[in-house]
């Protein structure tokens, strides 16, 4: 037994919508203050995996723990909500709701169900979460008059002021040019040194991903390839197997990154399974 | 009668015959308008609100049509008539779960393909419905008037078998606000803020269904209202369900109250389904191409 519990466990995880799996028998352990994200070429499960996790969808098999509790079993979906975050990759936009108010909705699971305006406490935790994201000057401005990356960060101050301990974030930084993605990724890992908030992000560029998190999670056709640190888990065979790309490591002033060399055929892909990968 | 004449036959004064038209005629179905109105404008805000979309309405979706079939049922059946509500309640429920089912599709549910079986259901039943009315009897003014929606000729026995109903339901639908709210953001969204997504969604609906019901067996069946003044009520405070519910309520009220005064102006009484539509349809033309548009 290990001495520190993981927050956020995941054992034969297998679900997808119907009865059709999308993604199967996944397991994987993330430590408190961690960052995890999950890389995969498209349609490999890395958003399932996600709503899996967070209680969107209900596996098929498997069970995922929240500081060893059941997320399914243990945990009321309000009780959840103060605990989990889930940042999905595409919200709708009240019309007319300002980013103030959009952003006092993240107070929602920390209220009784007859609390009909929140307290002066949580406003204070609105405003402060307003000046992290730096949208103090368009805290009144309609969410649908802003741009982009205005709006992811509205939706990030969200999930900040539900105070959560784990924070799932389903490919934060599309629609993002380059300086938005850094400037939310940069956002996020002061938050994570800061308060401590664990993080788990599905990240479409593997760049972003090694240069962020510690740890990585490999998907590919729906099934865990490879769980570890970027280095051992991209392996230029792994990635040529999984998304068809040749590439190669290469130090740069950031550390490590993955050159792609060239796209190739990626045949084999469809043979591997996690067996094969763990043994 | 002049304005001192109603004012002393409120008071239960002065001419008799006043008095009873005001009383036994005037005020009760004032009242059942503002309450039907009530019922189908919040009915409407809710749907919208759970289903994400402006386009939804009792009257479009078809289960004013079941409420409506499953009344007229009982009613020309002569039997059980206590039971009206509840049927219509019931068969509220029924259409909307049969509404759901035809309309959903592998990649999930299109409001487009919800409101085409919505219209086809209402279609269905509101033929059954007239049929049964006309067999029941045979004038066909009342089938007709059903199908448009009338208030002609109700009064206190309505007002206080709706009214409960209608009140309930006011208020239970006032309770979704807050999860209205978070339902706005989407479900995902609504699902990592806490909501039990498909409990709520039972709620809403039956909600919604009890008060599409309980206006359906009154005043059978008006359309439009339920789509149009969520919309103007969003127009104005925005999409704060604390504040849009109650005042859709409010709004209907007004609404319904004005086109039924509006529908006994003339020279001959027009039911009050016709001015409803005469009002609402062009909106709904509006509203679908401004959706095209964005």
């Amino acid at each position: 037994m290990k001495t520190t519990m993981p927050i956020l466990q995941a054992e034969n995880l297998t679900g997808g919508y119907g009865l059709r799996p999308v993604v199967r028998q996944i397991s994987l352990q993330v430590e408190r203050g961690e960052w995890l994200s999950i890389v995969g070429p498209n349609g490999s499960g890395k958003s399932t995996l996600l709503r899996l996790l967070s209680r969107v969808l209900l596996p098929l098999q498997g069970q995922v723990w929240l500081e060893g509790r059941d997320i399914h079993r243990q945990f009321t979906p309000q009780q959840l909500a103060q605990r989990l975050a889930l940042l999905p990759q595409q919200q709708r936009i009240p019309q007319g709701l300002s980013v103030r108010q959009l952003v006092s909705l993240g107070r929602a699971p920390h209220q009784p169900w007859w609390r009909w305006q929140l307290p002066r406490a949580d406003w204070q935790r609105v405003e402060q979460a307003l000046e992290q994201t730096g949208l103090g000057s368009l805290a009144a401005r309609p969410v649908e008059t802003l741009s982009g990356g205005e709006r992811q960060r509205a939706f990030l101050a969200l999930a900040l002021v539900q105070e959560p301990q784990v924070l799932l974030l389903d490919e934060p930084t599309t629609f993002l040019d380059l300086h938005y993605q850094l400037e939310l990724l940069e956002l996020l890992q002061r938050l994570k040194q800061e308060r401590g908030l664990t993080l788990i992000t599905v990240l479409h560029d593997l760049n972003l991903a090694i240069r962020y998190s510690r740890r990585i999670a490999l998907l590919g056709c729906g099934c865990m390839q490879a769980i570890g640190s970027p280095r051992e888990v991209l392996t230029p065979g792994r990635v040529r197997q999984v998304f068809g790309l040749k590439v190669e490591w290469i130090s740069t002033p950031v550390g490590g990154q993955l050159c792609p060399l060239a796209a190739v055929g990626r045949g084999e892909e469809k043979t591997l399974n996690v067996l094969e990968l763990s043994s | 009668m002049s304005g001192g004449e109603v004012w002393r036959a409120l008071w239960r004064q002065g001419d008799p015959t006043h008095q009873t038209i005001l009383w036994q005629l005037r005020m009760p179905r004032a009242l059942l308008a503002q309450l039907v109105g009530a019922a189908l404008g919040m009915a409407g805000a809710l749907l919208q609100g759970m289903l994400g979309n402006g386009l939804a309405d009792p009257y479009l979706l078809g289960i004013s049509a079941g409420a409506g079939l499953a009344a007229v049922g009982l009613l020309t059946l002569g039997e059980w008539t206590r039971w009206v509500p509840l049927a219509a309640w019931s068969g509220g429920v029924l259409t909307t779960l049969l509404v759901y089912g035809l309309a959903r599709s592998r990649s999930g549910l299109a409001v487009e393909r919800l409101i085409l079986a919505g219209v086809a259901v209402s279609a269905l039943f509101g033929a059954i419905s007239s049929t049964l009315l006309l067999m029941a009897d045979d004038r066909v003014q009342v089938a007709l008037s059903w199908l448009i929606g009338s208030l002609s000729g109700r009064g206190w026995p309505e007002v206080q078998t709706a009214g409960m109903y209608i009140l309930v339901g006011l208020g239970l639908g006032w309770g979704q606000a807050r999860a209205l709210n978070l339902l706005s953001l989407g479900e995902e969204m609504a699902v990592g803020l806490g909501i039990p997504l498909a409990r709520t969604r039972v709620v809403i609906g039956l909600v919604a269904a009890l008060l599409a019901a309980a206006a359906v067996s009154v005043g059978g069946l008006i359309g439009f209202v339920g789509l149009v003044v969520p919309h103007m009520v969003r127009q104005t405070v925005g999409s704060d369900y604390r504040w849009l519910l109650p005042l859709a309520a409010l709004a209907g009220a007004g609404l319904l109250g004005s086109a039924d005064i509006l529908a006994r102006l003339g020279a001959v009484e027009l039911p009050v389904g016709v001015v409803t539509a005469l009002m609402g349809a062009p909106f709904f033309g509006w509203l679908l191409r401004q959706r095209g548009a964005a």
